[in-house]
């Protein structure tokens, strides 16, 4: 496992962090969900809201104060924190894109993906953008490979992409636009593109032409 | 073709509400506290009758599995729900969760109630955002409605459903690796026994199933086990939601009937391989782990566990990965082995270095550099690997490369022998 996996901006390292009044309340619901003692579980579910404070990263004053939260040792949460993929250890670009590779969307093309991505925005693979906007890296099965090739930009998954779609979002994201997310090809979520061939009537009723109708 | 009424998933690709309303007009929540009043024992009697085997790639008895719970036990006892979604190739329980999420809260009730559970916890990958948005407005839904918590349904039975996030980890698709994070810790397999059903979850009987095992529970329970016994083969039976992804001209996640002939899913459901049938090399019928099989076998295979396991492959999630002829298959699976080295936890020695020294192999054969006798010398360390390791992701990094080597190894010897045939004119000329 490599949570280590981001060069990202010049962004020095807060000397101090606490969660802010709306994640205390948070923190609080979902410490409750786990019987008495057994805060720890909650340990991944807060280290994932101090670093959505912290603008998509886990500094170390981070990890030791969710750490004391929960009444562990900080190497502990640390383990945990470099453990998890999903934990950056370092800053990120606002827009953090992440390029699945692995063989289902390399089958369909995430080659040309990532090219696209790398050669738009001037950075290889593992980089951020001098101006802090995108960072982008190579990941493992996201699991939409029906919907292959895909990247994660933020919690979003855009789908089916092309060449042309991925550069259609990167533009869109750094004009600040909000791009559809899901396929990008037109079809609906994990049915296939020529209309569903399955499940007729309430395709029907919800105004989808099934497959092989014209 | 499995009929539209014998389908269980029927909101797969969301065309109504996801949430209570569609629910319920789907016949979801209907009649559960009936079912409750079964008992725990006949309740786990009619899912062995049914024949439903686990959905998450081992197949093993469902109701089998539960029968190993205690029968008693004072304290909390747990039902884990593996959402952990992460098998290349595989995107199945995506579309429960996201689409129809109430069958899997109706289902964590019943499996619960049947395993003597107090709580369940679902585990769902971290990557997985919206879904786990729309599994926690349907848990929001159910306690509101008084299916789940205190009394759920009217039954009597407390049952509380809780949702937890991953953080990205293949690994922790592993049952008590899932356990240990959901701990809070780093997502390590656990030696065995003690068997989670014995000590699992703060070290209190568990037990882990996959999504789509707990997902068809109630429709099985509904419609009666002989239903679902009915379609399929005999021990393979039921329905099965497959992915199929990769040199189709549709891919497309669908619900079909357990044993379908992997040719016909193919032509019926994705509008056949790219190029037509013909052109099609070899497909990976059920998720990364499994190994490939070539066009021969495909043509007349039939998708079950034990269809294609007498093939020497296996059913694993349904998660069907189409390579044309177009294919680089020696980069495919090389590609492969590189997810299981990024994967590997690296607690067994074996699997920790196996899984890099196999990429690294894998690399070379790709271009050809390399000797012939590596070949078998790549194999012999699979071997290795493979069984001794504390949990399966050593094997499941063995088997696509023992499956390449067994169908397409006379084409990693002619990438060799041209990659040689090249170094030699290259010497002779920088001779002359």
């Amino acid at each position: 496992m490599s949570a280590a996996h981001s060069h990202g901006p010049a962004v020095a390292e807060p000397t101090s962090f606490e969660f802010t009044a709306e994640n205390i309340e948070l923190a609080k619901r979902i410490i409750a969900k786990y019987p008495e003692g057994r805060q720890q579980s909650a340990v991944m579910p807060l280290l994932d809201l101090a670093q959505r404070q912290c603008g998509g990263w886990l500094p170390k004053v981070a990890i030791d104060y969710v750490a004391h939260y929960l009444d562990m040792a900080p190497i502990r949460a640390l383990e945990v924190a470099s453990f998890y993929t999903m934990y950056n250890l370092k800053p990120v670009g606002k827009h953090f894109v992440q390029v699945c590779t692995t063989t289902p969307c390399w089958l369909r093309g995430s080659d040309e993906v990532l090219h696209v991505c790398e050669k738009k925005l001037g950075i290889k693979a593992g980089q951020t953008t001098p101006d802090g906007q995108f960072t982008v890296i190579e990941v493992e099965c996201l699991g939409a490979c029906v919907n292959a090739p895909m990247m994660q930009i933020g919690d979003d998954f855009y789908e089916d992409l092309t060449a042309e779609t991925t550069e259609k979002i990167l533009d869109a994201l750094a004009r600040g636009e909000k791009p559809a997310t899901g396929p990008q090809n037109g079809r609906i979520r994990a049915c296939a593109s020529g209309g569903p061939t399955t499940l007729i009537e309430s395709a029907i009723k919800a105004g989808v032409k099934p497959a092989g109708q014209a | 073709m499995l009929r539209d009424e014998d389908r269980i998933f029927t909101n797969l690709y969301g065309f109504e509400s996801p949430f209570l309303d569609g629910a319920k007009t789907r016949g979801d929540w209907s009649g559960t506290k009936e079912i409750l009043d079964l008992g725990r024992d006949k309740i786990i009697d009619l899912v062995k009758e049914s024949g439903l085997r686990g959905r998450g790639g081992a197949g093993f008895s469902t109701g089998m599995k539960w029968s190993f719970m205690p029968k008693t036990s004072n304290g909390p006892v747990y039902l884990v729900v593996n959402a952990d979604e992460g098998e290349p190739g595989t995107c199945k329980d995506r579309e429960i969760m996201r689409h129809d999420p109430h069958k899997l809260i109706e289902g964590c009730l019943i499996a619960g109630f049947a395993i003597g559970a107090t709580a369940t916890y679902i585990y769902i990958r971290g990557e997985f955002y919206y879904e786990a948005a729309n599994v926690q407005r349907a848990i929001d839904e159910a306690y509101a409605s008084g299916l789940i918590g205190k009394n759920a349904c009217g039954s009597g039975y407390d049952h509380d459903v809780y949702l937890h996030l991953g953080a990205g980890a293949y690994i922790c698709g592993e049952e008590t690796a899932l356990i240990e994070s959901l701990e809070g810790k780093k997502g390590q397999p656990r030696n065995k026994p003690p068997f989670p059903a014995m000590a699992g979850l703060y070290s209190r009987p568990t037990t882990v199933n996959n999504v789509e095992s707990i997902a068809v529970v109630p429709t099985i329970l509904r419609r009666g086990p002989s239903w679902f016994a009915n379609l399929g083969r005999p021990k393979n039976s039921g329905t099965k939601l497959f992915c199929v992804s990769g040199h189709v001209n549709q891919p497309a996640t669908v619900e079909e009937e357990m044993g379908i002939p992997l040719k016909e899913l193919i032509e019926k459901h994705c509008g056949g391989v790219r190029g037509g049938w013909d052109n099609l090399l070899a497909i990976i019928p059920g998720g990364s782990s499994v190994p490939l099989l070539p066009k021969e076998i495909c043509d007349t295979v039939l998708m079950d566990f034990d269809s294609l396991r007498d093939v020497r492959s296996g059913l694993g999630t349904a998660a069907v990965i189409v390579m044309d002829k177009s294919t680089d298959i020696v980069k495919a699976i090389a590609r492969l082995s590189k997810f299981y080295m990024h994967e590997s936890c690296g607690q067994c020695t074996p699997c920790r270095e196996g899984t890099g020294w196999m990429w690294r192999v894998m690399e070379r054969l790709v271009k050809g550099q390399a000797h012939v006798e590596e070949i078998d010398m790549l194999l012999d360390v699979t071997k290795q690997v493979e069984g001794h390791t504390i949990c399966a992701l050593g094997d499941a990094a063995a088997w696509p490369i023992q499956g390449l080597m067994r169908h397409f190894r006379p084409e990693v010897e002619r990438r060799i022998l041209e990659y040689r045939t090249r170094a030699d004119r290259g010497a002779r000329v920088a001779a002359e």
